[in-house]
């Protein structure tokens, strides 16, 4: 038996996989909508843009002086551009609590009475307090963020007002004198939000997942339909078997990769800086490392649904653990080190890195080796595994 | 038409299984230490009730399973060791059709044709023929899904023929069929063998199948060969045995005594119903007898046709 009457027979298996999908369609429609549905939801959970919108603050001023109003017009100027928040008036401190756990806002800026005589004595700091609603952590994260930022730049513009006369007479520059130094942040690429961290991952899930739920209807199904003795019986090697099984369903994990990469690409205007070659052969070396384990499990069940549960209770840890949703340095200790034992890992970090930062083959080469030693080895396993369970 | 092997005893054994024995991993012992030869150009019958051990058999033999001891050959060639060679040389129809539903008869063929690397333009007009053999050349190009189940078996036969075997292996060619096809199929199977040489082993639970088909039957039961012979010499086993089926009171006692008697073979009772089997002119009436005699009542009695299962308790349970 040649290698190439095996490569035949594995070919003709994987057409006849082939032709029943395209034959049926319903199994083509949910190939297609699959990953539609997929990215459809992706874009409600992270909306392109990721800004928040329209959250209702309060505002009290008590002070008896003028400056907080000048903090609160400034403030009012810079929301109208931004739409971020919806201003609410509030008489007092006491108020705008109770808004917040009455649940009618999710914040408050609260200029105290004495603001402007502090501020123009320079008695000490003048106060303004930002409170938030913090049973919504998401939210209530982001507010304080955003207007203590808006707050302190306008304290250093006000120092930096109140120095000016002095400085220039000896000849500096006033905002040197405030901000002696400051720190800035630079990705490598030029932006990157949740979505991009997230979609690589996703692709790769999408298709690890179309290939490992679909090997137990390929091989089990048939085993349990009796159609497999036509293949069993037959004079080829189990590997084209195996082989044909496999490549049928990688073929339809690709196409349902592309499409959801297509689509991330519509919906989320995501850059990719990779090379489309790249992140094709890392979509295809990352269902390759788990053809081999997904056989294993399915010889090993004695039926259909024993094969798909095994997988499904294998696969959906391995999602999480992966880091396609959290960044793996997140997670407790233990649970890195078993992260670091799964090849998804490897697949996403590479998929990551060759989408988002526009890495090369080269760059992410050991993600590379794990993935194909493990896809490798567990192939090797697989054949007698694979044999053993279809003629007990 | 059965007679086509009178000279099977000169002709050289293809079929050689000695001693073979399948445990499955549950422990069920499915087959237990059978032997026997087919000569080539014989259609061997395996006759037997559900769970017998047939299918098993045929499996191990077919190199769809490993036996757990024992050996078989096939042209010489060892079932375990030389399985890649024997599967060149057998094809399959198993109880399971092996057909897919949303290919055509042409793809389903050419699809196994292709596996058995058959060459594309003879492969194309065997495929022509084997359509023309079953009366299916106008399906060609439909799908089999929309198939009945007599014209699905019809393409599954020649799917099993594909490779022009040496050895067909026919597992229960004609279960679910109605009359009509069981009956096109037997024909279609003794042409075969009689064109082509083919030898065919056949499984099946129906008595009239072997009987047209076979020139040896094995009934098999529990695993075992219960009786291996021509159809002819089985048939008159069976024609030959009498069953009764009695209800009486005090039926104890009457076991007893019936037991006794020289033209009964066996009883057995259930749910206090008694089966006795039986041959001979007097059967009925030295039954009777025997419990009038023995101070018991007959609320009900009949003779019933000896079904295929009698026979087996009769082959199998001999004396219980
Ligand atoms: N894969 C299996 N695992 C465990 N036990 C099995 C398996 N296949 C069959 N058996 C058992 O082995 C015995 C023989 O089964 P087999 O299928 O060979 O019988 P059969 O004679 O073909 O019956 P039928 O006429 O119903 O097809 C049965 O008791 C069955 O339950
Ligand atoms: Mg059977």
């Amino acid at each position: 038996m040649g290698i190439k009457s095996e490569i035949s027979h594995t070919l003709w298996i994987t057409w006849k996989d082939l032709m029943e999908l395209r034959r049926s369609k319903m199994r083509m429609a949910m190939m297609v909508l699959m990953p539609l549905i997929m990215m459809a939801m992706m874009s409600f959970m992270f909306p392109s843009s990721n800004s928040v919108s329209n959250i209702p603050v309060a505002i009290v001023n008590a002070d008896s002086g003028s400056a907080g109003s000048e903090i609160i017009y400034a403030i009012e100027q810079m929301n109208s551009e931004s739409k971020m928040m919806i201003l609410k008036n509030a008489s007092s401190e006491e108020e705008a609590r109770n808004m917040i756990v009455e649940g009618s806002t999710l914040g408050a800026i609260i200029i105290p009475e004495d603001f402007s005589q502090v501020l123009s004595t320079r008695s000490s700091t003048a106060d303004i307090t930002v409170m938030t609603d913090n049973s919504n952590p998401q939210i209530s994260q982001i507010l304080s963020q955003v207007l203590t930022q808006i707050i302190n730049s306008m304290s250093e513009e006000y120092a930096v007002m109140g120095l000016e006369p002095m400085a220039r007479e000896i000849g500096i520059n006033p905002v040197a004198m405030v901000v002696p130094f400051k720190a800035e942040s630079k990705g490598v690429t030029e932006s990157s939000s949740y979505v991009e961290f997230v979609i690589p991952g996703l692709l790769m899930m999408t298709m690890i997942t179309s290939v490992m739920t679909g090997l137990p209807r390929a091989i089990a199904y048939e085993k349990d339909i009796g159609t497999m003795n036509g293949f069993l019986a037959a004079p080829i090697s189990r590997f084209s078997i195996i082989g044909g099984k496999a490549l049928g369903r990688i073929i339809r994990g690709f196409i349902q990769g592309i499409l959801s990469l297509v689509l991330a690409i519509v919906l989320f205007r995501i850059n990719v800086y990779g090379s489309l070659l790249s992140i094709f052969a890392i979509l295809f070396l990352g269902v390759f490392s788990f053809v081999g384990l997904g056989i294993v499990m399915t010889s090993i069940a004695e039926d259909e649904e024993t094969a798909s549960m095994i997988i499904m209770t294998l696969t959906l840890p391995m999602m999480f653990l992966s880091g396609i949703f959290f960044p793996i340095e997140m997670m407790p200790s233990f649970m890195q080190t078993i992260s670091r034992w799964l090849p998804f890992t490897y697949a996403v970090d590479a998929m990551r890195r060759i989408m988002v930062f526009g890495a090369t083959l080269g760059n992410v080469y050991t993600d590379v080796v794990v993935m194909l030693a493990f896809g490798i080895a567990t192939l090797i396993i697989a054949i007698p595994v694979f044999e053993r369970g279809m003629t007990r | 038409m059965h007679s086509n092997c009178l000279d099977c005893d000169n002709m050289t054994e293809i079929i050689e299984v000695k001693d073979i024995v399948k445990v499955y991993r549950n422990g069920v012992k499915a087959v237990k230490g059978i032997s026997f030869s087919v000569s080539k150009g014989e259609i061997f019958g395996l006759l037997g009730p559900n769970g017998a051990g047939k299918s098993t058999l045929l499996k191990m033999l077919s190199t769809l399973l490993r036996p757990t001891s024992g050996t078989a050959t096939i042209d010489g060639l060892d079932i375990v060791k030389d399985a890649g060679e024997i599967r060149k040389r057998i094809g399959l129809v198993a109880e399971k059709m092996i057909l897919y539903d949303y290919l055509t008869p042409y793809e389903n063929l050419k699809l196994f044709g292709k596996l058995y690397s058959i060459e594309e333009k003879a492969l194309d007009e065997r495929i022509d023929d084997l359509l023309k053999t079953v009366e299916m050349d106008k399906w060609k190009n439909e799908r089999v899904k929309n198939f009945s189940t007599g014209m699905r078996q019809r393409i599954n036969l020649i799917r099993g023929l594909i490779n022009y075997p040496e050895v067909l292996f026919l597992d229960e060619p004609t279960l679910g069929l109605d009359p009509h096809s069981s009956v096109e199929i037997r024909r279609l199977v003794a042409k075969l063998n009689r064109e082509m040489g083919i030898t065919v082993i056949l499984t099946t639970h129906y008595m009239e199948e072997v009987d047209a088909l076979a020139n040896r039957i094995a009934i098999i039961n529990n695993g075992e060969i219960a009786a291996l012979d021509t159809s002819e010499n089985l048939k008159r086993m069976i024609s030959e045995e009498k069953v009764l089926e009695v209800k009486i009171t005090n039926s104890a006692k009457a076991i007893e005594s019936i037991r006794e008697l020289d033209c009964v073979r066996d009883v057995s009772s259930r749910d206090g119903e008694l089966r006795i089997y039986g041959q001979g002119e007097n059967f009925v009436d030295s039954v009777i007898d025997r419990i009038k005699s023995s101070d018991s009542r007959i609320i009900s009695i009949k003779e019933i046709e000896p079904s295929l299962e009698d026979v087996f308790i009769k082959l199998t349970f001999g004396g219980e």
